[in-house]
């Protein structure tokens, strides 16, 4: 069978699917995008800060200011979303040094099948994160009002910027994660059986 | 292991994992309490919480696409479409059961940096009921990762079988 010498070398083995040069690159371009978004999500969430300072009340001269820090630690939901956007992108930058230099080590074939193995559970990590902190920040913009939990965004409003930004990339890097579980599912399926050789005894 | 037992075990897991969506929508959707305190009333439904709502609907999702597994799986044609679905549903699954567990977290604990105060004092009733559907929610979910797990190994275990 085709994919019983384990791994691909170029050109060699052509009725798989990505496995020729072409294929590859495509396969390898979409995971750097995705590193690329995922990554940016991470940063740009855990850098996210915004001071406040507020004037409550004035004593004579001197006013008595009370400082308000809006920091991502203060929610479960941001702390697991930079969480698990790390974990994405440590995960498609580990997958393209496998891509590139990972020819050589195989493991009686193995290394596709681990390959869409940890891709799919990169995909539904990733989700998780997405939607925790999608909701959270919907709950941060308009508040519930049958809960009595007033909205911040109107006073932080750079915060909630930089969360939404932080948001719309890690879904891009979501995506194109689907994207790339299905193509490595799609590169372990059996070529055709037009011409197959002999079957191992 | 032979085929039918594979295939035995797999259509065990959608089942159960079709029993914890239906188990969750009923729960979730019949959480109902409310609350007087000070001539506040506090009416507490699952359906005042985007999230809440998010949830119950992706695990109708999941219950109606589980159901039309089960019926597929008989015909080993659309084996491989099912597998990519499953990963589809795996995905929605676990982004519902979180988002529901971010909310949750927040009406059981508050968030004092926010100035929200949690609610499960005043309507324990809805929050016990909220805590029985999502366990049930995060079931099915582990059991569709375990599913999509199960799958890609059969599907690929010829290959397995075939080494020297």
């Amino acid at each position: 069978m085709a994919l019983q010498n384990g791994g691909k070398t170029e050109g060699e083995h052509e009725s798989v699917p990505f496995s020729k040069p072409k294929g590859r690159w495509l396969l390898l371009t979409v995971r750097i995008v995705a590193f690329l978004a995922t990554a940016s999500a991470t940063i740009v969430m855990a850098l996210n800060k915004e001071t406040k300072t507020l004037v409550v009340a004035t004593i004579g001269s001197t006013p008595i200011t009370l400082t308000l820090t809006a920091k991502f630690q203060h929610t479960p939901a941001f702390v697991f979303f930079v969480i698990a956007n790390a974990n994405a992108s440590f995960h498609n930058l580990l997958m393209i040094l496998v891509e590139i230099c990972g020819n050589k080590l195989d493991y009686k074939g193995l290394r596709l099948v681990l390959v869409a193995v940890f891709d799919m559970m990169a995909v539904v990590l990733a989700s998780a994160g997405d939607g925790a902190a999608t909701f959270m920040a919907e709950l941060g913009k308009r508040g519930n009002s049958h809960a009595r939990w007033n909205k911040i965004c109107d006073k932080f409003d750079s915060y909630c910027d930089r969360g939404g930004w932080a948001l719309i990339a890690s879904y891009i890097g979501l995506s194109l994660l689907t994207l790339i579980s299905a193509l490595s599912m799609i590169r372990l399926m059996k070529p055709k059986p037009a011409n197959q050789p002999t079957t191992i005894p | 292991m032979t085929t039918k037992t594979k295939r035995f075990l797999a259509l065990l897991l959608r089942v159960i994992a079709l029993g914890a969506t239906v188990a969750a929508i009923v729960i979730m959707v019949t959480s109902h309490d409310s609350a007087t305190v000070l001539n506040l009333t506090f009416e507490a439904k699952y359906s005042n919480t985007p999230a809440f709502r998010y949830f119950v609907i992706a695990e109708a999702v999941a219950g109606g696409y589980s159901v039309l597994a089960l019926l597929l799986s008989f015909n080993s044609l659309f084996s491989r479409l099912v597998l990519m679905m499953d990963v589809v549903i795996a995905m929605l699954l676990s982004s519902s059961i979180s988002a529901a567990l971010a909310i949750a977290h927040v009406g059981k604990k508050g968030n004092s940096h926010a100035g929200w105060l949690p609610i499960c004092g005043q309507v324990p009733n809805f929050c016990d009921k909220v805590t029985g559907a999502l366990i049930a929610g995060f079931i099915a979910s582990i059991l569709y990762l375990l599913l999509i797990l199960y799958s890609l190994h059969s599907a690929l275990a010829p290959l397995f079988a075939l080494k020297p």
